[in-house]
């Protein structure tokens, strides 16, 4: 396996979706290519950051929506004869 | 080059929330939104705006957008309320609608040029190696002036990724949809969603790495 086939397969190997004798030749790979093991470290590194820094905490969205929005939401319903479709 | 096959159906669906255990206060604010209870419609855009624009503005540059693709949401919203079934949470049946608008909006805006998502990706020797190995990155713990510092970082790379693989990434990896759910609202195939996701995380990655690499020992 070359480097480029292990990043190929990269993601499909950390979802368990590689058939079991793939899997094999792709950890014989690790072993042999420190190069690649950072490189899938800093790959779930990059996915982990997302969800932490990116994915706001309840703490972290304001409290309310903007002065307006509610109330413009509220006569488009008006408006535009919402009710619920019977 | 790709041999994804991109297009599935045109429009996403509406969001179509499975059983699974509506909390009482939901259920009975169910019962008042489908009664045509006014104060329970502002109650419900109270409750549940603030996150649905925090979702909005995610996938929408312009704050307005994100503003008209919340009010597109509830909208709908109290349209389909009755197709609710009760025993979904509200916030994840809200939550699928006002990606479902943000996408809408963005089909409504004129792309701009992209950068090539093969720009971003790793190059290869003709021998298969990496042209450029990968570097180990810092491990120490961050403080919250370097979080935030790293957060405008993501924020930014993100923005950097070309518009069809940037969704692909947010659907799956920030809003949590799985790969179908995000092949129903892309219009687009499971198999393109897992080719553009693994591209958009390598781009990104790539993006990331000279921000986060250790420092060479001097």
């Amino acid at each position: 396996m070359t480097c480029r086939e292990f990043l190929d397969f990269l993601m499909d190997y950390l979802e368990g979706e590689l058939p079991r004798g793939e899997s094999e030749t792709f950890e014989t790979h690790m072993r042999d290519c420190p190069p690649c093991v950072t490189y899938l470290d800093t790959y779930r590194e990059t996915v982990r950051l997302g969800k932490e820094l990116l994915c706001p905490a309840d703490d972290s969205i304001p409290e309310e929506v903007p002065a307006g929005l509610v109330e413009a939401i509220l006569a488009a319903r008006s408006a535009g004869d919402q009710s619920p479709e019977k | 080059m790709a041999t994804e096959r991109e297009r599935g159906s045109s429009a996403p669906d509406e969001a179509v929330p499975q059983r699974g255990g509506g909390a009482p206060h939901e259920l009975a604010l169910l019962e008042r939104l489908r009664a045509g209870d006014e104060a329970a419609y502002e109650a419900l855009v109270r409750t549940h705006g603030p996150r649905l624009l925090a979702v909005a503005r995610r996938f929408l540059r312009s704050e307005e957008d994100a503003r008209d693709a919340v009010q597109d949401a509830f909208l709908s919203a109290f349209r389909a309320v009755d197709a609710f079934q009760g025993g979904a949470r509200l916030s994840t049946w809200l939550h699928r609608i006002v990606v479902n608008a943000a996408l809408m909006k963005l089909r409504t805006r004129r792309r701009k040029p992209e950068q090539p998502i093969e720009e971003l990706l790793p190059s290869f020797l003709e021998d298969g190696h990496m042209a450029a190995p990968a570097s180990p990155w810092r491990s120490e713990e961050m403080d919250p002036v370097e979080r935030r510092e790293l957060s405008r970082l993501l924020s930014e790379a993100i923005e950097a990724l070309p518009e069809s693989y940037r969704n692909v990434l947010l659907l799956r990896d920030i809003e949590d949809l799985d790969t179908e759910e995000t092949a129903r609202a892309m219009g687009i195939s499971p198999g393109a969603v897992k080719t553009r996701l693994h591209r958009a995380r390598q781009a990104l990655r790539g993006l990331l790495e000279p921000h986060l690499r250790e420092a060479e020992p001097e």
